[in-house]
């Protein structure tokens, strides 16, 4: 694996204000990494620094072997930015044709119209395109040029839930020709579902790195099983093996545990002939990682 | 130079498209011209008319203050509200992460404005010459140097304007005020030599009072206006290297 980007010690602040404090990390080519934060984390100002919109008060930053700005960079990146927008009369297939040939490698536009459901609003104009439309002109206008690394910034907000769901396929099939992919991100689902490996940004920090399963490994392991208890008497599964906690939350037992909680909570329920009604499972989430590395209340 | 090429057409489809921009570069001047032409008429009756209309018709004296007004109009009004606009909503940002580099921006613009002007210019001096009988300009390569030393001048200026008006609110209205002033006071509206004292020195600090002399007098015949050519080279300069030091991507 190469690194396409690597990021060391970046540091950027506006006046008093700490946007990015000390943040390090690299891209591998053709994977989906994520930036994932709370807002006012840094994670827009970094990916900024990393497409040469910003230059860091610090740091090293290296994309494709080059700085950020340098002119063999053109064309060779895609980017989707929160808050920019086209002239309202530029018609959509124009706009595309136009990004197209910033690149040198061009490219086929007429597909991405297809592929972003943009095909029978190719002739309207930007101004009358509704919020999902423009967004997907956005994420369009970012690969048309076929470019080498695409930076997405809140790429799905805006879209509804079958639009995004879309764009996460599409997105997955640029990555699988071999495109690297940096996305900005606060929605966890997102991140969980399309992401190879995620960085967690906190206070201009990265405070965890890695795939979604490692960091889910790592910071918050436990699975959660609850059931309706029924009046019995089920305060012994405190000392079943495997469990941390088990607490009665109203009509329900709630117990915390790791891995193999599932099948001991359960076999220690039916040795005891207890079949209760309503037993859920929950696996731990990117959620729950991201509450508690970013202090949030549980 | 694809990009170039691509950024100047869709910015003369945008022009096109601009309802505002439009009705300042070509529907005014004309509207302009047209009703002074019925108000003066193109004939001298006294000493003191040829020295107000500077020895020609007032229609003829007209005509090319017309071409410096729609160079006006695009430097003040189209250019500024462009890019302000631009800045304002992002697109520059959005093609400065495009690696797009700032010449390509600034260059389809003045293409733009360049390829208007040299409409705007031809359709009043046509329609003026088949309304109104006025004469073609008489010394035509003087005027060609002046036209283009005119152009690039509120070209320059509209970029400074864009440079550092904030957004295209504040673009439209400052762009309107200078506009109506400057047509006002420049000998394009009432006749500079009716003005008096203080009239006369606010019309002297005006780019536009400068750039219609330096077109006036090879299109009347009088050869070339030195004084205002330098007036408006200064112009064109200062704007220039006040632009570099004031754009500013968002």
């Amino acid at each position: 694996m190469t690194n396409v980007i690597s990021l060391e010690h970046l540091r950027k602040t506006y006046g008093n204000v700490v946007a990015v404090d000390d943040v390090s990390f690299e891209v591998e080519q053709g994977e989906i990494f994520a930036l994932l934060g709370p807002n006012g984390a840094g994670k827009t100002t970094t990916v900024e620094c990393l497409q040469g919109l910003r230059h860091p008060d610090s740091g090293s930053i290296r994309v494709l072997g080059l700085e950020p700005r340098d002119p063999g960079l053109r064309g060779r990146l895609g980017s989707q930015l929160q808050e920019s927008a086209l002239p309202e009369r530029i018609k959509v297939w124009e706009a595309l044709d136009l990004f197209a040939s910033f690149g040198a490698r061009g490219g086929d536009w007429r597909s991405l119209l297809e592929d972003w459901g943009l095909a029978d609003k190719a002739t309207g104009f930007f101004s009358s395109l509704s919020g999902g439309q423009r967004q997907r002109l956005f994420i369009a206008l970012a690969l048309v040029t076929s470019p080498e690394i695409v930076f997405l910034d809140e790429m799905t907000a805006g879209l509804d839930p079958a639009a995004r769901r879309t764009a996460w396929h599409l997105i997955q099939k640029v990555r699988d020709s071999g495109v690297t992919v940096v996305l900005v991100t606060h929605f966890m689902d997102e991140a969980e579902h399309l992401c190879d490996r995620i960085a967690v940004i906190n206070q201009g920090r990265v405070a965890a790195l890695g795939s979604p399963q490692h960091l889910i490994a790592n910071y918050a392991p436990e699975i959660r099983v609850s059931f309706d208890y029924a009046g019995n008497d089920v305060d012994w599964l405190e000392r079943t093996p495997d469990v941390i906690s088990a607490v009665k939350r109203g009509q329900r037992m709630e117990v915390l545990g790791s891995d193999a909680v599932i099948v001991r909570v359960a076999a220690a329920l039916a040795e005891r002939g207890l079949a209760p009604v309503d037993f859920r499972v929950q696996q731990p989430s990117l959620e729950d990682v991201f509450l508690r590395i970013t202090g949030a209340p549980e | 130079m694809t990009t170039l090429r691509k950024l100047s057409w869709v910015e003369l489809k945008l022009f096109v498209r601009d309802p505002f921009t439009l009705i300042f570069t070509f529907a005014f001047p004309f509207f302009v011209l047209f009703i002074l032409a019925s108000v003066f008429g193109n004939q001298l009756e006294n000493e003191e008319d040829v020295r107000v209309w500077r020895g020609v018709g007032p229609t003829d004296y007209y005509v090319p203050a017309y071409v410096g007004l729609v160079f006006a109009s695009i430097g003040l009004l189209a250019l500024p509200l462009r890019l302000a606009g631009y800045r304002e909503r992002g697109v520059l940002r959005r093609f400065r992460a495009s690696s797009l580099p700032i010449w390509s921006i600034l260059g389809s613009q003045l293409i733009v404005g360049a390829l208007m002007a040299v409409v705007g210019a031809l359709s009043i001096t046509i329609a003026a010459r088949i309304a109104f009988g006025t004469f073609w300009p008489r010394h035509l390569p003087e005027l060609l140097i002046a036209f283009l030393l005119s152009f690039l001048t509120f070209g320059t200026i509209g970029t400074l304007l864009g440079a550092v008006l904030p957004n295209s609110r504040a673009a439209q209205s400052a762009g309107l005020i200078l506009f109506f002033v400057m047509f006002m006071i420049s000998g394009s509206g009432p006749p500079r030599e009716t003005f008096g004292d203080t009239m006369r020195t606010l019309g002297e600090v005006l780019p536009l009072t400068h750039v219609i002399l330096v077109l006036q007098d090879p299109w009347l015949g009088y050869g070339w206006a030195a004084t205002s050519a330098l007036v408006t080279a200064g112009f064109l300069i200062g704007s220039a290297l006040l632009s570099v030091r004031f754009f500013k991507w968002e």
